[in-house]
């Protein structure tokens, strides 16, 4: 594995291989200088890994789906739309939200590295921050979407959004048919992180709701 | 910079692997590269776009192997270095520099748990920036091809394209991914069609929407 030392004035290995002991001697470096806080990291893991995740935005798409009013602020205004349902922190400060529809599919992609909206869909996973999909999403998408196995009728406009600034895209997905008398929290559970992507649309449950 | 990075309409990067139920973090270490990089990130001695160019900086074929927080790793130790945070003999050491004063961490558990207070502010709504655009204007996108770190993808380069939305005042990474100061200007969304980007084979239907500061477009 790789561990060039790029200031070529410099040609020794400074520490070891591995990312994991490399991660461990750095950390251990820096709580001993003081300059990070051990519990502030396990704080920072935690709050990754347990609290801020894709539940959160499907959330907000649920409350656009039963509530008109709150879907034409998160249109107009999506940060303040967001925080509405106490969302917001980083990599979610500029937040704008696209709708799909019948006859216009939007989907997101950074080709230049891998800019996401943390706080409503947490990290993203590791397809997202691939080179087969930010090279390819811009040129074809509709080869991308067909590997998600999304097949989209050549009179559906795509458009993608290559997210190269602060600003941070959230699709908004079509309502499916069939859940007419589902509740928000029922709502809520159909909504994939995929499809606030834009690569996959939302399914309904089978025969709608009982 | 002409880079590895910048590689939006490439076609032989294979299939897209997608795992099911992926965990957050594959691996401990990985967590813990992302909260050490959230953590020093406190200190303020660089900000995003010079940490995106610390990563551009990455050789190409490390670029492409590279686990993504293992490319955070590995540019963290760089800008730890030469920010004078750590010293090149305490990254091989692994210990403090003897003599050396503890530092307080501005980062705290507390902190975290405030996840607000771990927001950024990107917009300089206060910055008397000229719009030289409006919604609905034809653009062009600038031909540059600068050695720096550039948010202007190359695949757009040279075309033509539609402003459909402004987004306000930005920080300009060109500029503030160099220390150059931050060079507030506005931001737009730009429309490009594909077949402008793509040619006559792409779908006539279609679009790439690109987000774009002021100096990265001319009047068409």
């Amino acid at each position: 594995m790789p561990t060039h030392d790029h200031d070529h004035h410099h040609d020794h290995q400074v520490v070891p291989s591995d990312p994991a002991l490399r991660t461990k001697a750095l950390e251990s470096l820096l709580v001993e200088k003081g300059l990070v806080d051990r519990a502030a990291l396990d704080a920072l893991v935690d709050a990754y890994e347990n609290k801020i995740g894709p539940r959160n935005g499907a959330r907000v798409v649920a409350r656009a789906w039963v509530d008109p009013a709150y879907k034409q602020r998160l249109l107009n205004h999506a940060s303040a739309a967001i925080a509405e349902l106490g969302y917001g922190a980083a990599q979610g400060e500029h937040m704008v939200v696209l709708e799909n529809g019948p006859s216009v599919h939007n989907l997101v992609v950074c080709t230049l590295c891998s800019c996401y909206p943390w706080p409503i869909l947490g990290l993203p996973p590791v397809w997202y921050k691939s080179a087969p999909y930010r090279s390819r999403s811009v040129i074809d998408p509709r080869g991308v979407l067909r590997e998600f196995g999304l097949e989209l009728p050549q009179d559906v406009e795509v458009r993608v959004c290559d997210s190269t600034a602060e600003v941070r895209y959230l699709v908004l997905p079509e309502r499916p048919a069939g859940t007419e008398k589902m509740t928000e929290e029922e709502l809520a559970a159909l909504v994939t992180r995929d499809a606030m992507i834009g690569v996959a649309k939302v399914v309904p449950p089978p025969g709608g709701k009982a | 910079m002409n880079g590895m990075h910048d590689m939006g309409g490439m076609q032989d990067m294979g299939p897209i692997r997608r795992e099911e139920n992926e965990p957050v973090f594959h691996q401990p270490w990985e967590g813990r590269v992302f909260a050490m990089n959230r953590a020093i990130g406190a200190w303020g001695k660089w900000n995003i776009d010079a940490g995106r160019y610390g990563i551009e900086l990455l050789p190409p074929a490390d670029y492409l192997q590279m686990s993504y927080y293992e490319k955070w790793l590995t540019r963290n130790l760089e800008l730890l270095v030469k920010s004078g945070l750590v010293t090149r003999e305490e990254m091989e050491t692994g210990k403090p520099a003897p003599g050396s004063q503890k530092a307080t961490p501005p980062l705290t558990a507390a902190g975290v748990s405030a996840v607000a207070g771990l927001r950024g502010n990107f917009m300089r709504p206060e910055a008397e920036a000229k719009a030289r655009f409006e919604v609905g204007q034809q653009v062009r996108a600038r031909n540059m091809n600068p050695v720096g770190h550039t948010r202007l993808p190359r695949y757009a380069r040279g075309k033509m394209g539609a402003v459909v939305r402004c987004h306000g005042v930005f920080v300009f990474p060109d500029t503030n991914a160099h220390f150059l100061g931050e060079l507030p200007q506005h931001l737009y969304s730009v429309r490009f069609t594909a077949r402008e980007l793509w040619g006559g084979d792409a779908s006539p239907l279609d679009s790439v929407y690109i987000d774009m500061w002021d100096s990265y477009l001319e009047h068409a």
